[in-house]
């Protein structure tokens, strides 16, 4: 932090941050201030602002006509599950791949992560059946499945990334300590890999929560998570933007919330380990 | 007890081979350095020793058992890295500790021994410490903490103190020094730097493209160099080496004359006549390149202060009883 800003740089720079962030952030604001507001209201022109009349009856409305808490449930099973499976197929791969790589590791990772180059949408057919086939179609179970192999790859390059920084020497000093590979892993690995394990974790949460296009596709009531939930509020017959703008908030709060109180892990975990 | 031989030890990483056949005896309380240019292999053989390396071919015998096969955790060394490797989540005292927790002590005994050999190394009140918190000398300070106190057979020392000042280093090498001889420990210690080795050594070991060119004595080294090699590394300034019609009057291919070896005498006196190119003047010492024309530039040492400056002619004798002889292979002839 060699360089310090005169005053009047400082307040152009912070007033420019801020109305970036306002700019990024206005978009969840408006739909935020929407979901108080009455359907007329909502897509009145010119729109107001801050002084309408403020209500909660959408929400309630909500929450008589879909069971927001089923969702929910579904969110959190499938976000969490396939984070947790991902997460435990993960860790070894990356840990081999970082710790002892061969010739064709490098193209092991590349061809990982070629599958995400490929639209969603181009195997969707073959995937709905197999999902018909096997009895999966709306079962939590084959979302788990779908989307954990869906972000193994992210999942793998980030940790392995954080694998790779860790020196060497250190795993190999606990060795000259004493310590068998599984305390190694336990005392000396894991600590250090927190960090990057949490963000990854946070990060794959995060993707898996927003994933509309597998969800929308393969589960209708049973299995829908809360992105079925805001997508069944655009109907044919007309848009309802103010229960619309409820169901969203409702289904982006927990996600902001976690976000909001892990912003350091976030901020890194985006930055895919390349800021040491 | 901790007798390391090394009979016949190979090391190859694919189609190279970086250690080739290294045949070595350490007896127990010896420090051994291991000394040669980057790349030597010096490193490499002391990751052998470690078991962090699978040796290729041979056998490493620690007090006359095979370890080939016996991993790093059980041959009971302990090493100090280059880059300190400290656990970085762990303070002081559990960086110490650890070796010893790993090993299953009481925890009254591992505080006891912790205690102990942070009060040797003068880093009581930092024991709760992490190492981001320390200087690099503290942090050296701490990885020898942790290698001493599982009273292992031997130190390995994987040059240690390349990554301080130079005045630290100074102070680090008689810490080390002082230590081990209180110890009693085998120590093997690797470095490029060969005044570190002249000063540590009880007995060096010159290894060079994987091969060990000589074992013994700092003094043996500077005295009998078994080739031009050794000749050329170990003392400083570097031994003069002259080749051509002078060398083939002494019946040899190569001969070498350390700079201290070589006397200024009176002008018009016998000897190499040549012309100052450049004179340091140290105070304690006068070091003076010299132009000896055929013989090529040569440098002298002269004790204390002489007052000779670039341009002035002088003539150089060296002393009869120090001048090396070398055969066209590089091997030193004795007698």
């Amino acid at each position: 932090m060699a360089r310090k800003g005169t005053g009047r740089s400082v307040v152009i720079s912070t007033l420019a941050a801020w109305l970036v962030g306002f700019l990024i952030f206005f978009p969840i604001l408006w739909m935020v201030l929407a979901s108080f507001k009455t359907e007329l209201e909502a897509f009145a022109t010119p729109p107001s602002f801050l002084f309408f009349h403020w209500t909660t009856e959408n929400y309630v409305t909500v929450q008589e006509r879909s069971d927001y808490l089923h969702h929910a449930f579904n969110s959190i099973v499938i976000a969490g599950g396939s984070t947790l499976l991902a997460l435990l197929i993960a860790i070894p791969a990356a840990w081999s791949m970082a710790f002892s790589p061969t010739k064709r590791t490098k193209d092991i990772l590349l061809w990982m992560l070629s599958t995400k180059m490929m639209p969603s949408v181009g195997v969707l057919v073959p995937i709905y059946l197999i999902f018909r086939d096997f009895g999966l179609l709306d079962t939590r179970i084959g979302l788990v499945f779908l989307l954990c192999l869906g972000n193994l790859p992210i999942v793998i390059w980030m940790l392995f990334t954080y694998f790779k920084e860790i020196p060497r020497d250190i795993l190999e000093a606990a060795r000259m300590d004493g310590a068998t590979i599984g305390r190694e892993l336990v005392y000396v690995l894991t600590p250090m890999a927190i960090p990057g394990l949490a963000s990854t974790m946070l990060l794959n949460l995060i993707l898996a929560w927003n994933e509309a296009f597998w969800t929308l596709n393969l589960s209708t009531l049973e299995a829908a998570p809360l992105t079925t939930f805001i997508a069944s509020y655009s109907s044919p017959e007309g848009l309802f933007w103010a229960k619309l703008s409820a169901a969203s908030t409702l289904a982006v709060a927990p996600i902001l919330i976690i976000g909001w109180f892990s912003q350091r892990q976030l901020v890194r975990g985006l930055t895919f380990g390349a800021v040491k | 007890m901790g007798r390391i031989t090394l009979e016949g030890v190979q090391k190859s990483f694919g189609p190279v081979h970086i250690i080739k056949g290294a045949d070595l005896d350490i007896p127990d309380g010896a420090f051994v350095v291991f000394v040669g240019p980057s790349g030597c292999g010096k490193t490499t053989l002391l990751r052998l020793i470690a078991g962090l390396e699978d040796v290729s071919g041979g056998r490493i015998l620690i007090d006359g058992n095979n370890v080939v096969d016996v991993p790093p955790a059980k041959r009971g060394l302990s090493m100090v890295f280059q880059s300190y490797a400290l656990y970085p989540h762990m303070s002081v005292r559990g960086n110490i500790a650890f070796g010893l927790k790993m090993a299953g002590l009481p925890k009254a005994e591992i505080n006891q021994k912790v205690e102990a050999a942070a009060a040797t190394l003068n880093l009581t009140p930092y024991l709760d410490r992490k190492p981001r918190e320390l200087s690099g000398g503290q942090r050296q300070r701490v990885a020898i903490g942790r290698a001493i106190v599982r009273e292992p057979k031997a130190f390995l020392f994987d040059e240690p103190l390349s990554n301080l000042d130079a005045a630290l280093r100074v102070q680090m090498r008689l810490e080390v020094t002082r230590l081990q001889k209180q110890l009693g420990t085998t120590a093997i210690y690797v470095t490029h730097d060969q005044v570190e080795a002249m000063t540590m050594a009880d007995k060096i070991v010159v290894l060079n493209a994987g091969r060990i060119e000589q074992y013994g004595s700092p003094i043996e080294l500077y005295q009998r160099p078994a080739n031009l090699f050794v000749a050329g590394f170990i003392g400083s300034p570097k031994m003069n080496l002259i080749t051509g019609e002078e060398a083939a009057r002494r019946g040899a291919t190569t001969i070498g004359v350390r700079p201290e070896h070589v006397a200024i005498v009176d002008e018009g006196g016998e000897g190499w006549r040549g012309e100052v190119l450049v004179a340091e003047h140290l105070g304690s010492d006068t070091f003076l390149y010299v132009d000896a024309g055929p013989l090529g530039t040569l440098t002298v040492r002269c004790v204390g202060e002489k007052r000779l400056t670039a341009g002035d002619h002088v003539t150089l004798r060296p002393e009869p009883s120090r001048v090396y002889r070398f055969d066209g292979n590089g091997t030193a002839i004795f007698g």
